[in-house]
């Protein structure tokens, strides 16, 4: 498996689309620095210690945030890793060329899986500590331990989110024989996810509990919980929801309670143990998500025939 | 048969089913250590069906295999670590060199690093492709990929080589030389050799034993020579026959069969020793010898033979 791991893992990291892609991260990775610092610079009492996680959720001016950036375009960067996992071998001919050698079979899948999330973990993690060390030359002072804890937790949460991206291309890489197929499926999938579910969420919402001009608080928050329901059957919701606590220490939930709240309760900011409780939930599901594709395109993938015509 | 020899192939009563389709109906082979074996039928005969099943990568709906004494379903890494094989449509990593595809090849078998380089230095120079070894497989022609399948073979210095359909979409006098230097290796390295095609006279020149498939079965097996023998006799082609010398022919007692082929032709079969009597039968009546030869038949009589059913 070594030996499939480490040619998948320079393929990956050669090629083109990575490139472009890692390219783009990059870009963005620097504005975020810019639109956190500003944001520092602008009014440094507010932000007081926390500045360092600060230039991972700063949105401002139509510019994303670092983090919804990540769980915007993250998945396109795993999911194109893995379109064509599979398909491309059977279209290559490469296929029982490999199997034919003395492996297992699902070496060379768990190999193909593994050097994706080997090269997601590596980009994430680069990016990231790109960010801190700009950061470090921005602001001008080190981040603290706690700061450090809840980046690196970040980072783990990024991974797993991806992985489940990667598991989702890989998956379509085996049931479609086309490429061209599965990469439309993972775009559709994506798109879907990540912008559709929002917009069906909201309208799932107003139909089963509308909000009129006479509405109680008790409607306003039923409204906001159906929403709340549709949105985490995506992972992009799920994911931001793990992570916001993460990253936003003073973060306490997205019930509309909390929202309701939040200007009257002391905004202090929660420990590590807390803040992780509050998304624990999302993300024992991102994992679950993420276990379940991978072992249906594995089951898939070890019943496949070889033959091709 | 030579009952001696060690047995590396066999299979009895092989039966596949692909979906609704009997892909194999039967199947009983044996291939003898040291032979070059030719695997013979048309297009859909099973062919490759029993090669994927020899090979442990896909397996039979009922029958037996051993492979070198090993059940590819059962033990198919010990199978695939005695066994090369090269496939239908041979595909490369195209973007890696040839070495680059062959060094893969050695490190899933296992193969320790300088034992690997002697090796695919070696293997490159016998097929002929050592000047290509840093070239990118993309740049290559289909019988220099043809090649590099053979070398893909014999970097593994199998027991058994099993190739499917090496000469196909190759020109004629690509296939010779394929076929000879498989005929060539097998010599040097001594290794036993399943080779398919529908091709017949190409098979028919290298193979020392021939079974030719039909629907899934055995139809005929055999030495060349013994699927090629009928009972002696020559067969002679003869132009500008008129009615009397026919009706002479056909009157005398050393011919066995006289056909005719329209236009003056007929062709005559007659006993061994009667070559003289037919040339004074046909200078006495003005007729043109064609062709004169000893009466076997060419597989490609047998294969219409077979199929015509």
């Amino acid at each position: 498996m070594a030996t499939i791991f480490w040619k998948e893992l320079a393929d990956h990291l050669g090629s083109k689309r990575f490139f472009i892609l890692s390219l783009i991260i990059l870009v963005v990775a620097g504005t975020s620095v810019y639109l956190g610092v500003q944001a520092f610079r602008e009014n440094p009492e507010n932000v007081g210690e926390n500045a360092y996680l600060l230039l991972f959720t700063t949105a401002q001016s139509g510019l994303p945030s670092f983090l919804s950036f990540l769980a915007f375009f993250g998945p396109l960067l795993a999911v194109l890793l893995g379109f064509d996992a599979i398909n491309s071998e059977f279209t290559k001919g490469t296929v029982s060329r490999i199997l034919s050698q003395p492996i297992y079979r699902d070496a060379w899948i768990n190999g193909k899986f593994l050097a994706g999330m080997a090269t997601l973990g590596l980009t994430v993690l680069s990016i990231v500590l790109l960010i801190f060390g700009l950061g470090l030359f921005a602001l001008g002072f080190p981040p603290d331990i706690g700061e450090f804890a809840r980046l690196i937790l970040f980072v783990v949460v990024a991974i797993i989110y991806l992985g489940f991206w990667l598991a989702l291309g890989l998956l379509y890489s085996v049931l479609f024989r086309q490429t061209a197929s599965s990469a439309l499926a993972a775009v559709a999938t994506w798109l879907f996810f990540t912008l559709f579910l929002y917009m069906i969420a909201g309208v799932i919402a107003d139909q089963l509990a509308p909000i009129r001009s006479d509405s109680t608080a008790s409607d306003l928050l039923r409204n906001q919980s159906v929403r709340d329901f549709v949105l985490r059957f995506s992972p992009v919701a799920l994911f931001e929801e793990a992570t916001l606590p993460i990253l936003v220490p003073t973060y306490r939930g997205l019930s509309l309670l909390a929202l309701l709240t939040r200007t009257d309760m002391p905004t202090s900011p929660l420990s590590l143990g807390q803040s992780l409780l509050i998304g624990w939930p999302q993300l024992v599901g991102l994992l679950a998500l993420t276990s379940v594709c991978f072992a249906v395109a594995y089951l898939v993938f070890m019943r496949r025939e070889i033959r091709t015509t | 048969m030579a009952g001696a020899e060690p047995m590396i192939v066999e299979a009895k009563g092989l039966r596949k089913r692909y979906k609704d389709v009997w892909a194999l109906d039967g199947l009983d082979l044996t291939v003898q250590e040291g032979e070059i074996y030719g695997l013979l039928g048309p297009n859909g005969s099973g062919k490759t069906t029993t090669i994927l099943i020899l090979l442990g990568l896909t397996e039979p709906t009922a029958g037996t295999v051993r492979v070198c004494g090993h059940d590819p379903a059962r033990e198919p890494l010990a199978v695939k670590r005695l066994v090369g094989y090269l496939p239908e449509k041979v595909g490369f990593y195209e973007e890696l060199s040839a070495w680059e595809n062959l060094r893969l090849i050695t490190s899933l078998n296992g193969i320790p690093e300088p034992e690997a380089k002697r090796r695919i230095a070696e293997a490159l120079e016998q097929v002929g492709l050592k000047e290509m070894a840093r070239r990118p497989v993309a740049t290559f022609s289909h019988g220099m990929r043809q090649r590099l399948g053979i070398a893909d073979v014999l970097v593994k210095k199998p027991k058994l080589a099993i190739l499917d359909e090496p000469t196909s979409g190759i020109d004629p006098e690509g296939a010779v030389q394929i076929l000879e230097l498989i005929r060539q290796l097998k010599d040097e390295v001594g290794m036993t050799v399943i080779l398919s095609s529908h091709l017949l006279y190409q098979v028919q020149r290298v193979c020392n034993r021939v079974g030719i498939l039909h629907k899934g079965r055995m139809v005929a097996e055999g030495t060349v020579a013994e699927l090629t023998d009928s009972g002696g006799g020559l067969l002679a082609i003869v132009e500008g026959t008129t009615p009397k010398l026919r009706a002479r022919l056909e009157g005398e007692e050393w011919t066995i069969s006289v056909e005719d082929l329209g236009g003056g032709r007929v062709q005559v079969i007659l006993e061994e020793g009667a070559r003289e009597n037919l040339l004074q039968a046909l200078v006495e009546e003005k007729a043109t010898l064609v062709e004169l030869r000893p009466r076997t038949r060419t597989l490609e009589e047998i294969y219409l033979r077979y199929f015509q059913e």
